[in-house]
Protein backbone atom coordinates (compact mmCIF):
# COMPACT_ATOMS: atom_id res chain seq x y z
CA UNK A 1 0.00 0.00 0.00
CA UNK A 2 1.50 3.31 -0.60
CA UNK A 3 1.20 6.45 1.65
CA UNK A 4 -0.79 8.38 -0.61
CA UNK A 5 -4.03 5.36 -0.12
CA UNK A 6 -2.40 4.94 3.37
CA UNK A 7 -3.14 8.34 4.60
CA UNK A 8 -6.80 8.47 2.61
CA UNK A 9 -7.69 4.88 4.56
CA UNK A 10 -6.65 6.23 8.44
CA UNK A 11 -8.15 9.85 8.40
CA UNK A 12 -11.34 8.57 5.97
CA UNK A 13 -11.93 4.93 5.81
CA UNK A 14 -10.78 3.83 8.55
CA UNK A 15 -11.60 7.20 10.81
CA UNK A 16 -10.34 6.65 14.11
CA UNK A 17 -13.33 7.83 15.93
CA UNK A 18 -16.30 6.64 13.80
CA UNK A 19 -15.11 3.51 12.32
CA UNK A 20 -13.09 1.99 14.67
CA UNK A 21 -14.62 3.67 18.17
CA UNK A 22 -11.24 4.46 19.84
CA UNK A 23 -10.95 7.57 21.94
CA UNK A 24 -14.79 8.45 22.39
CA UNK A 25 -14.60 9.98 25.56
CA UNK A 26 -12.59 13.31 24.67
CA UNK A 27 -15.07 13.13 21.49
CA UNK A 28 -18.14 13.60 23.77
CA UNK A 29 -16.53 15.40 26.48
CA UNK A 30 -14.12 18.21 24.42
CA UNK A 31 -16.71 18.72 21.70
CA UNK A 32 -19.34 21.32 23.30
CA UNK A 33 -17.13 24.39 21.87
CA UNK A 34 -14.94 24.88 18.95
CA UNK A 35 -12.07 26.07 21.16
CA UNK A 36 -11.23 23.10 23.07
CA UNK A 37 -12.41 20.71 20.07
CA UNK A 38 -9.58 22.41 18.60
CA UNK A 39 -6.82 22.38 21.17
CA UNK A 40 -7.84 18.78 21.88
CA UNK A 41 -7.20 17.45 18.22
CA UNK A 42 -4.45 19.26 17.88
CA UNK A 43 -2.61 17.66 21.18
CA UNK A 44 -3.75 14.19 19.81
CA UNK A 45 -2.04 15.07 16.38
CA UNK A 46 1.46 16.38 18.47
CA UNK A 47 1.28 13.01 20.90
CA UNK A 48 -0.05 10.65 18.35
CA UNK A 49 2.98 11.11 16.46
CA UNK A 50 5.69 10.67 19.23
CA UNK A 51 3.94 8.10 20.69
CA UNK A 52 3.24 5.99 17.71
CA UNK A 53 6.98 6.49 16.58
CA UNK A 54 8.46 5.72 19.95
CA UNK A 55 6.45 2.54 20.65
CA UNK A 56 7.24 1.31 17.51
CA UNK A 57 11.12 1.81 17.97
CA UNK A 58 10.95 0.44 21.18
CA UNK A 59 8.54 -2.78 20.21
CA UNK A 60 10.68 -3.31 17.05
CA UNK A 61 14.21 -3.02 19.21
CA UNK A 62 13.40 -3.87 22.68
CA UNK A 63 10.49 -5.98 23.46
CA UNK A 64 10.89 -8.52 19.91
CA UNK A 65 15.05 -8.15 20.54
CA UNK A 66 14.62 -9.56 24.11
CA UNK A 67 11.75 -11.96 23.83
CA UNK A 68 9.12 -9.91 25.97
CA UNK A 69 6.46 -9.27 23.68
CA UNK A 70 4.10 -10.19 26.19
CA UNK A 71 4.78 -7.10 28.14
CA UNK A 72 3.21 -4.89 25.20
CA UNK A 73 0.04 -3.51 26.49
CA UNK A 74 1.82 -2.18 30.33
CA UNK A 75 4.78 -0.75 28.86
CA UNK A 76 3.18 1.35 26.15
CA UNK A 77 1.33 2.95 28.69
CA UNK A 78 3.75 3.20 30.93
CA UNK A 79 5.56 4.71 27.37
CA UNK A 80 2.82 6.95 26.63
CA UNK A 81 2.20 8.18 30.37
CA UNK A 82 5.64 9.15 31.34
CA UNK A 83 6.33 10.58 27.48
CA UNK A 84 3.02 12.91 28.09
CA UNK A 85 4.36 14.27 30.96
CA UNK A 86 7.72 15.42 29.92
CA UNK A 87 6.39 16.57 26.57
CA UNK A 88 4.28 18.63 29.29
CA UNK A 89 7.01 19.83 30.71
CA UNK A 90 9.16 20.35 27.03
CA UNK A 91 6.35 22.72 26.47
CA UNK A 92 6.26 24.48 29.78
CA UNK A 93 9.69 25.35 29.53
CA UNK A 94 10.27 25.87 26.01
CA UNK A 95 7.40 26.94 24.03
CA UNK A 96 5.19 28.37 26.64
CA UNK A 97 2.74 29.71 23.80
CA UNK A 98 1.90 26.07 22.64
CA UNK A 99 1.73 25.05 26.57
CA UNK A 100 -0.77 27.70 27.18
CA UNK A 101 -2.98 26.18 23.96
CA UNK A 102 -2.69 22.74 24.97
CA UNK A 103 -1.91 23.05 28.64
CA UNK A 104 -5.13 21.46 30.14
CA UNK A 105 -5.87 18.64 27.14
CA UNK A 106 -2.33 16.63 27.56
CA UNK A 107 -2.98 14.77 31.20
CA UNK A 108 -6.23 13.70 29.69
CA UNK A 109 -4.46 12.02 26.54
CA UNK A 110 -2.99 9.31 28.36
CA UNK A 111 -6.33 7.89 29.11
CA UNK A 112 -7.36 8.90 25.10
CA UNK A 113 -7.82 5.14 24.07
CA UNK A 114 -7.02 6.73 20.65
CA UNK A 115 -3.14 7.13 21.39
CA UNK A 116 -2.72 3.60 23.34
CA UNK A 117 -5.52 1.87 20.37
CA UNK A 118 -3.33 3.75 17.39
CA UNK A 119 0.42 2.45 19.13
CA UNK A 120 -1.19 -1.17 19.01
CA UNK A 121 -2.95 -1.20 15.67
CA UNK A 122 0.83 -0.27 14.35
CA UNK A 123 2.36 -3.15 15.47
CA UNK A 124 -0.79 -5.45 14.28
CA UNK A 125 -0.44 -4.33 11.19
CA UNK A 126 3.29 -5.27 11.11
CA UNK A 127 3.82 -1.83 10.04
CA UNK A 128 7.15 -0.46 8.79
CA UNK A 129 8.63 2.71 10.46
CA UNK A 130 7.96 5.58 8.14
CA UNK A 131 4.30 3.35 7.86
CA UNK A 132 3.85 3.42 11.16
CA UNK A 133 4.91 7.27 11.57
CA UNK A 134 2.55 8.03 8.32
CA UNK A 135 -0.36 6.64 9.63
CA UNK A 136 -0.05 7.85 13.42
CA UNK A 137 -0.24 11.18 11.63
CA UNK A 138 -2.93 10.77 9.47
CA UNK A 139 -4.91 9.24 12.10
CA UNK A 140 -4.65 11.65 14.50
CA UNK A 141 -6.13 13.91 11.82
CA UNK A 142 -8.60 12.34 11.46
CA UNK A 143 -9.11 12.45 15.14
CA UNK A 144 -8.98 16.22 14.71
CA UNK A 145 -10.86 16.63 11.46
CA UNK A 146 -14.22 14.47 13.48
CA UNK A 147 -13.87 16.17 16.31
CA UNK A 148 -13.76 19.50 15.16
CA UNK A 149 -16.75 18.93 12.53
CA UNK A 150 -18.90 17.34 15.71
CA UNK A 151 -18.08 20.53 17.86
CA UNK A 152 -19.18 22.11 14.68
CA UNK A 153 -22.54 20.25 14.87
CA UNK A 154 -23.37 20.45 18.65
CA UNK A 155 -22.94 24.22 19.06
CA UNK A 156 -25.66 24.34 16.73
CA UNK A 157 -27.49 21.49 18.93
CA UNK A 158 -27.10 24.00 21.86
CA UNK A 159 -29.64 26.53 19.96
CA UNK A 160 -32.03 23.79 19.73
CA UNK A 161 -35.14 22.63 21.57
CA UNK A 162 -33.65 19.34 22.67
CA UNK A 163 -36.33 16.52 24.20
CA UNK A 164 -35.58 15.97 27.68
CA UNK A 165 -34.29 12.79 27.90
CA UNK A 166 -32.26 13.00 24.63
CA UNK A 167 -30.21 16.00 26.44
CA UNK A 168 -26.97 16.19 26.48
CA UNK A 169 -24.61 12.69 25.51
CA UNK A 170 -27.43 11.11 24.47
CA UNK A 171 -28.43 13.79 21.64
CA UNK A 172 -24.29 13.76 21.18
CA UNK A 173 -24.07 9.82 20.09
CA UNK A 174 -27.35 10.21 18.00
CA UNK A 175 -25.05 13.48 16.12
CA UNK A 176 -22.27 11.15 16.14
CA UNK A 177 -24.06 8.22 14.57
CA UNK A 178 -24.78 10.92 11.68
CA UNK A 179 -21.63 11.79 11.42
CA UNK A 180 -20.31 8.31 10.93
CA UNK A 181 -23.26 7.86 8.21
CA UNK A 182 -21.33 10.53 6.39
CA UNK A 183 -18.14 8.80 7.07
CA UNK A 184 -19.10 5.42 5.93
CA UNK A 185 -19.59 6.85 2.43
CA UNK A 186 -15.68 6.63 2.39
CA UNK A 187 -16.27 2.99 2.89
CA UNK A 188 -14.53 0.71 0.18
CA UNK A 189 -12.53 3.61 -1.25
CA UNK A 190 -8.96 2.00 -0.74
CA UNK B 1 -22.19 -5.39 57.14
CA UNK B 2 -23.29 -7.74 54.96
CA UNK B 3 -26.43 -5.68 53.41
CA UNK B 4 -23.85 -2.55 53.05
CA UNK B 5 -21.52 -5.07 50.50
CA UNK B 6 -24.89 -6.30 49.04
CA UNK B 7 -25.62 -2.70 48.22
CA UNK B 8 -22.48 -2.00 46.33
CA UNK B 9 -22.95 -5.57 43.98
CA UNK B 10 -26.22 -4.31 42.92
CA UNK B 11 -25.59 -0.48 42.98
CA UNK B 12 -23.98 -1.41 39.54
CA UNK B 13 -26.62 -3.13 38.03
CA UNK B 14 -29.17 0.03 38.14
CA UNK B 15 -28.39 2.86 40.30
CA UNK B 16 -24.61 3.61 38.57
CA UNK B 17 -24.37 1.10 35.71
CA UNK B 18 -21.87 2.00 33.12
CA UNK B 19 -21.60 3.00 30.13
CA UNK B 20 -25.11 5.01 31.07
CA UNK B 21 -24.59 6.50 34.23
CA UNK B 22 -21.57 6.41 34.81
CA UNK B 23 -20.07 7.85 30.85
CA UNK B 24 -17.31 5.80 31.39
CA UNK B 25 -16.17 3.15 28.93
CA UNK B 26 -18.21 4.18 25.56
CA UNK B 27 -15.37 2.97 22.79
CA UNK B 28 -15.67 -0.91 23.76
CA UNK B 29 -19.24 -0.60 23.98
CA UNK B 30 -19.78 0.91 20.52
CA UNK B 31 -17.16 -1.39 19.33
CA UNK B 32 -17.83 -4.67 20.29
CA UNK B 33 -21.41 -4.64 20.50
CA UNK B 34 -22.16 -6.01 17.09
CA UNK B 35 -23.48 -9.11 18.52
CA UNK B 36 -24.32 -10.41 22.08
CA UNK B 37 -21.59 -13.14 21.95
CA UNK B 38 -18.75 -10.54 21.85
CA UNK B 39 -20.78 -8.12 24.19
CA UNK B 40 -20.85 -11.14 26.42
CA UNK B 41 -16.66 -11.79 25.99
CA UNK B 42 -16.04 -8.04 26.53
CA UNK B 43 -17.98 -7.45 29.30
CA UNK B 44 -16.38 -10.89 31.14
CA UNK B 45 -12.66 -9.32 30.48
CA UNK B 46 -13.77 -6.25 31.84
CA UNK B 47 -15.72 -7.93 34.83
CA UNK B 48 -12.37 -9.55 35.72
CA UNK B 49 -9.95 -6.90 35.26
CA UNK B 50 -12.37 -4.59 37.27
CA UNK B 51 -12.86 -7.23 40.31
CA UNK B 52 -8.94 -8.38 40.39
CA UNK B 53 -8.19 -4.71 40.31
CA UNK B 54 -10.04 -3.49 42.78
CA UNK B 55 -9.17 -6.33 45.32
CA UNK B 56 -5.26 -5.95 44.86
CA UNK B 57 -5.38 -1.84 44.62
CA UNK B 58 -7.59 -2.15 47.98
CA UNK B 59 -5.30 -4.61 49.63
CA UNK B 60 -2.72 -2.29 48.90
CA UNK B 61 -4.47 1.17 49.62
CA UNK B 62 -2.19 1.45 52.81
CA UNK B 63 1.22 0.93 50.90
CA UNK B 64 1.19 3.25 47.78
CA UNK B 65 1.91 6.72 47.96
CA UNK B 66 -0.70 9.46 47.35
CA UNK B 67 1.21 11.44 44.79
CA UNK B 68 2.59 8.24 42.56
CA UNK B 69 -1.04 6.39 43.04
CA UNK B 70 -2.33 7.13 39.52
CA UNK B 71 0.92 5.41 37.68
CA UNK B 72 0.89 2.35 40.47
CA UNK B 73 -3.20 1.95 39.80
CA UNK B 74 -2.57 2.05 35.89
CA UNK B 75 0.26 -0.77 35.94
CA UNK B 76 -2.01 -3.02 38.59
CA UNK B 77 -4.85 -2.98 35.89
CA UNK B 78 -2.38 -3.13 33.13
CA UNK B 79 -0.80 -6.58 34.72
CA UNK B 80 -4.73 -7.89 35.14
CA UNK B 81 -5.40 -6.62 31.74
CA UNK B 82 -2.41 -8.78 30.54
CA UNK B 83 -3.75 -11.99 31.78
CA UNK B 84 -6.37 -11.38 30.61
CA UNK B 85 -5.36 -11.09 27.08
CA UNK B 86 -2.92 -14.57 27.54
CA UNK B 87 -6.11 -16.29 29.30
CA UNK B 88 -8.43 -15.75 26.28
CA UNK B 89 -5.86 -16.09 23.60
CA UNK B 90 -5.23 -19.45 25.16
CA UNK B 91 -8.64 -20.69 25.61
CA UNK B 92 -10.99 -18.47 23.56
CA UNK B 93 -8.68 -17.86 20.26
CA UNK B 94 -11.79 -16.82 17.75
CA UNK B 95 -13.39 -14.30 20.56
CA UNK B 96 -9.82 -13.01 21.11
CA UNK B 97 -9.37 -12.64 17.10
CA UNK B 98 -12.56 -10.90 17.10
CA UNK B 99 -12.40 -8.34 20.03
CA UNK B 100 -9.15 -8.06 18.77
CA UNK B 101 -7.31 -4.44 20.15
CA UNK B 102 -10.41 -3.53 22.66
CA UNK B 103 -8.69 -6.21 24.91
CA UNK B 104 -5.33 -4.12 25.27
CA UNK B 105 -7.36 -1.13 25.51
CA UNK B 106 -9.48 -2.18 28.72
CA UNK B 107 -6.35 -0.71 30.54
CA UNK B 108 -7.80 2.97 29.52
CA UNK B 109 -11.25 1.85 29.37
CA UNK B 110 -11.62 4.67 32.43
CA UNK B 111 -13.88 2.34 34.48
CA UNK B 112 -11.11 0.39 36.03
CA UNK B 113 -9.39 3.56 36.51
CA UNK B 114 -12.12 5.25 37.79
CA UNK B 115 -13.12 2.51 40.34
CA UNK B 116 -9.95 2.35 41.91
CA UNK B 117 -9.57 5.99 42.23
CA UNK B 118 -12.96 6.25 43.53
CA UNK B 119 -13.41 3.54 45.37
CA UNK B 120 -10.80 0.54 45.76
CA UNK B 121 -8.81 2.92 47.13
CA UNK B 122 -10.78 4.06 50.11
CA UNK B 123 -12.33 0.70 51.35
CA UNK B 124 -11.86 -2.68 52.53
CA UNK B 125 -11.29 -5.32 50.35
CA UNK B 126 -14.79 -6.75 50.44
CA UNK B 127 -16.67 -3.89 49.81
CA UNK B 128 -14.07 -3.27 46.72
CA UNK B 129 -14.58 -6.69 45.29
CA UNK B 130 -18.52 -6.27 45.43
CA UNK B 131 -18.42 -3.17 43.63
CA UNK B 132 -15.64 -4.67 40.96
CA UNK B 133 -18.14 -7.16 40.25
CA UNK B 134 -21.28 -5.34 40.44
CA UNK B 135 -20.09 -2.98 38.29
CA UNK B 136 -18.56 -5.16 35.55
CA UNK B 137 -21.76 -7.60 35.84
CA UNK B 138 -23.71 -4.29 34.97
CA UNK B 139 -21.48 -3.01 32.52
CA UNK B 140 -21.59 -6.63 31.00
CA UNK B 141 -25.69 -6.39 30.82
CA UNK B 142 -25.80 -3.16 29.52
CA UNK B 143 -23.12 -4.47 26.15
CA UNK B 144 -25.67 -7.83 25.90
CA UNK B 145 -28.57 -5.30 25.77
CA UNK B 146 -26.68 -2.93 23.12
CA UNK B 147 -25.82 -5.99 21.74
CA UNK B 148 -29.26 -7.90 21.37
CA UNK B 149 -30.26 -4.22 19.98
CA UNK B 150 -28.12 -4.34 17.25
CA UNK B 151 -28.23 -7.89 16.40
CA UNK B 152 -31.93 -8.11 16.20
CA UNK B 153 -32.25 -5.12 14.10
CA UNK B 154 -29.11 -5.34 11.89
CA UNK B 155 -29.31 -9.58 11.34
CA UNK B 156 -32.65 -10.42 12.76
CA UNK B 157 -31.13 -12.94 14.44
CA UNK B 158 -29.85 -13.97 17.86
CA UNK B 159 -26.65 -15.74 18.52
CA UNK B 160 -25.03 -16.70 21.82
CA UNK B 161 -22.82 -19.80 21.15
CA UNK B 162 -24.77 -21.49 18.53
CA UNK B 163 -27.89 -20.01 17.04
CA UNK B 164 -30.70 -19.85 19.41
CA UNK B 165 -33.62 -20.50 16.40
CA UNK B 166 -34.67 -17.04 17.04
CA UNK B 167 -35.54 -15.65 13.76
CA UNK B 168 -37.43 -12.00 13.14
CA UNK B 169 -38.16 -13.09 9.65
CA UNK B 170 -40.18 -16.00 10.92
CA UNK B 171 -42.29 -13.63 13.37
CA UNK B 172 -42.68 -10.72 10.52
CA UNK B 173 -42.46 -12.07 7.25
CA UNK B 174 -42.33 -8.19 5.73
CA UNK B 175 -38.90 -7.61 8.28
CA UNK B 176 -35.91 -6.57 6.25
CA UNK B 177 -32.53 -6.31 8.03
CA UNK B 178 -31.14 -2.90 8.70
CA UNK B 179 -27.96 -3.66 7.42
CA UNK B 180 -26.52 -0.17 9.01
CA UNK B 181 -27.45 -1.05 12.63
CA UNK B 182 -24.50 -3.24 12.41
CA UNK B 183 -22.00 -1.13 10.81
CA UNK B 184 -20.55 1.96 13.01
CA UNK B 185 -23.41 4.22 12.57
CA UNK B 186 -25.96 2.47 14.36
CA UNK B 187 -23.64 1.61 16.89
CA UNK B 188 -23.58 5.33 17.81
CA UNK B 189 -27.50 5.82 16.95
CA UNK B 190 -28.43 2.50 19.40
CA UNK B 191 -26.69 3.74 22.34
CA UNK B 192 -27.88 7.35 22.78
CA UNK B 193 -31.69 6.01 21.92
CA UNK B 194 -30.79 3.85 24.78
CA UNK B 195 -29.84 6.56 27.09
CA UNK B 196 -32.47 8.33 26.44
CA UNK B 197 -34.96 5.58 27.34
CA UNK B 198 -33.12 4.88 30.42
CA UNK B 199 -32.99 8.80 30.89
CA UNK B 200 -36.89 9.05 30.39
CA UNK B 201 -37.59 5.42 32.89
CA UNK B 202 -35.81 7.02 35.61
CA UNK B 203 -37.43 10.59 35.60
Amino acid sequence: MGYFELIIACIFVNNILLAQFLGNCPFLGTSKKMETATGMGMAVIFVLVLAGTITWLIYTYVLVKFDLVYLRTIVFIVVIASLVQFVEMFLKKSIPALYAGLGIFLPLITTNCAVLGVCVLNIDKEFTFMQSLVASFAYAAGFALALILFAGVRERILLARVPKPLQDTSIGLVTAGMIALAFYAFKGMV
Amino acid sequence: MAKSIVQEFTKGLWEQIPPFRLVLGICPALGVSTSVENALGMGMAVTFVLAGSNILISLLRNVIPAKVRIAAFIIIIATFVIIVEHLMQAYTYELFLTLGVFIPLIVVNCIPLGRAEAFASKNGILPSAADGLGLGVGYTLSLCALGALREILGNGTLTIWGDLGYNLTSVFPSFQPFAFMLQAPGAFIGLGLMLCVINAISK
